[in-house]
């Protein structure tokens, strides 16, 4: 009976194509926006999600996530290197200096002054030049996304300068670096040089990156450093999560997505739900006169929802199919770079929707499994 | 002796309560021999449809009982009782209700799908009595392309192909013209009827009584006289 139920799904073709369309859209809008979501809130954490060398991040007590720091004392990194557990310890600076180019273009910029020794945290994924070339003097390694700000309609390449408040250092290297939350060029240099691109204020040490011995889990070491020198330290991955929960907490960026979300769900629910309560209604003499022929009740319960799953399936699929579309297409563009499709949104997606089908083909499934048999000799 | 196809006793069935209540069926006894054509004739809202619900398993008496082949279907459990109705039952409805998403051929498979038949050898069967009813050219068409009579010709071979021991006709004729409806009657007399086998077609138009072996009167939820046109043509 089962191609029964399917001839009968497909045969109304404007209505089988509404129903398959409006749980793609909805499947497309929440993939869409629970991803774009994602994405930015992950770009909260990418500066520490970046430096995959370190796996402990210290800071001062009060500062809470990356973008905004107190800075700590250049004691306090030897405090931190005589906990026991650290491998080892370095210091790294993030400022947020002004960036000029020799033709007047400026643009606040990230600045990451990495240990004059290790380089820690330097960017390991390089489109053009090399890290170690940060090693020459008055030398900044610039992101593409911030390349191709200062310096529009300029081909990407190494050795343009820039004044980083009024200090000239020279491009020694392109890097990958994940986007920023804002559009902010991500600059790293040596901590020395840095620290001179400060300008007035007098140096600052905003984070230790530490590294556990072998046998001490980031988190233990992160709890040592804590209790020992009352400095505030989080593994990696802890950290990431602190900024990402911190720009939920106080932006309005997820009541915004929440409200886009919250929206897909009740018009993929209504309309969806609505569209195939309506075909089933519409079916109802077809499903009596089966009924009376004696297809069981079960049957009758398995064909709808079979249609259910179908139609569900199809839409979510064609949907889902549009989000990797369209996600293949802005992940290539700078500006939504690194803005992807995550399996986890896809599943949650279509957890919800196989529950938005579940919920039109039980509504509908109760009309069908009510229905007189006897129904069917009344025209 | 085999107990009749049919065998209806003081049936009564109401409808609504209190002031809207209606009493529909008011003590009706009733059988039906395999081998025969049996009319269920009166004026409309007599309760015709209501009986033959009845005998179907369709609905449920309020007083009374039926029984199929000697089977008292109350005393039968609900999952028989549609086992009983999708082996042994055949039905053709006024208004046809042939699946408009199905081909022809697909529609009248649909008793033997029910059954758990094999789709391939489902429309085997469903082609070979089509071909009988003069449909063999019509089989891939949707229904909805055939005229009238030939959608209850499907219809009737819906109602024959798992060759039930009952076939139910409610008013087969009533939607067609004369004629169409004539040709109709005529295939089903030659081809429905078969010794192992009852026919109760309800109608109301005389016309085709000649069809009957025996037309059971019905007025006002009640049975009134039995007729057996072709035995007293005969006499
Ligand atoms: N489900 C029902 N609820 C209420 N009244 C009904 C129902 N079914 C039939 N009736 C009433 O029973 C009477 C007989 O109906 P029916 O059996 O269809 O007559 P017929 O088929 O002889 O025209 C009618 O008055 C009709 O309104
Ligand atoms: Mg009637």
């Amino acid at each position: 009976m089962y191609f029964v139920a399917l001839r009968m799904l497909s045969a109304d073709k404007a209505k089988y194509l509404g129903l398959v369309f409006a749980i793609a859209f909805s499947t497309f809008l929440l993939e869409n926006q629970t991803s774009i979501f994602a994405g930015i809130m992950k770009r909260t954490a990418n500066r520490i999600l970046d430096v995959t060398d370190a796996e402990v991040w210290v800071m001062d007590p009060a500062t809470q996530y990356f973008d905004e720091t107190k800075a700590l004392k250049d004691t306090d990194l030897l405090r931190v290197r005589a906990v026991p557990g650290v491998a080892w310890a370095v210091r790294l600076l993030k400022d947020l200096p002004v960036a000029r180019t020799a033709s007047g273009r400026f643009n606040q910029a990230i600045v990451i002054g990495l240990d004059d020794a290790t380089l820690t945290g330097a960017p390991r994924r390089m489109l053009l030049g090399s890290w170690d070339r940060l090693r020459e003097p008055n030398s900044i390694i610039i992101d593409e996304a911030g390349f191709r700000l200062l310096f529009p309609s300029t081909p990407l390449r190494t050795g343009d300068t820039l004044e980083l408040n009024d200090r000239r250092a020279t491009i020694v290297g392109i890097s990958d670096a994940a986007a920023p939350f804002t559009n902010f060029p991500i600059m790293h240099a040596r901590y020395s040089e840095a620290r001179e691109f400060r300008g007035r204020e007098r140096s600052q040490l905003s984070f230790v990156l530490a590294r556990p011995q072998p046998g001490i889990s980031p988190n233990d070491l992160a709890n040592r450093i804590s209790s020992t020198t009352g400095l505030r330290a989080r593994s990696s991955l802890d950290f990431a999560w602190d900024c990402i929960r911190y720009y939920m907490a106080n932006t309005g960026i997820p009541v915004n997505f929440g409200i886009t979300i919250a929206i897909a769900i009740i018009v993929g629910l209504v309309v969806s739900g609505q569209t195939f309560y309506l075909f089933t209604v519409e079916n109802l003499r077809q499903f009596a006169a089966l009924k009376a022929i004696g297809v069981t009740n079960p049957t009758l319960a398995r064909m709808v929802l079979l249609q259910a799953a179908v139609a569900g399936f199809s839409g979510f699929a064609i949907g889902t199919g549009m989000a990797a579309l369209f996600f293949e297409t802005f992940s290539r563009q700078l500006a939504t770079r690194g803005i992807i499709l995550l399996w986890q949104n896809a599943a949650g997606v279509a957890a919800l929707m196989a529950l938005v089908v579940l919920a039109a083909a039980a509504l509908s499934l109760r009309k069908v499994l009510q229905l007189e048999p006897a129904a069917v000799f009344r025209s | 002796m085999n107990p009749p196809a049919v065998h209806c006793h003081q049936i009564h069935r109401h409808f609504g309560n209190g002031d809207t209540r209606v009493h529909v069926l008011r003590g009706i006894d009733f059988t039906a021999a395999s081998g025969q054509i049996t009319f269920l004739a009166g004026p409309s809202g007599c309760g015709k449809t209501t009986l033959i619900s009845v005998i179907a398993g369709l609905l449920q008496p309020s007083s009374g009982s039926v029984s199929l082949f000697g089977r008292d279907l109350a005393s039968m459990p609900p999952d028989d009782a549609v086992r009983l109705r999708r082996k042994d039952i055949g039905f053709v409805f006024q208004q046809y209700h042939l699946i408009p998403a199905l081909s022809v051929a697909e529609n009248v498979a649909v008793p033997l799908l029910a059954a758990s038949m094999k789709r391939r050898d489902a429309l085997e069967q469903a082609s070979a009595i089509l071909d009988k009813l003069g449909l063999g050219d019509r089989l891939h068409q949707p229904p909805a392309r055939l005229s009238g009579g030939q959608q209850q010709r499907v219809a009737l071979a819906r109602a024959l192909v798992h060759q039930p021991r009952l076939v139910i006709c409610d008013e087969p004729t009533a939607a067609l013209d004369h004629e169409t409806g004539h040709r109709v009657m005529e295939l089903l007399a030659a081809s429905a009827v078969h010794p192992d086998r009852a026919v109760l077609v309800v109608s109301h138009d005389n016309r085709i009584f000649h069809f009957a072996d025996a037309i059971a009167h019905m007025d006002d939820g009640i049975i009134t006289h039995i007729d057996h046109p072709n035995a007293t043509t005969t006499a």
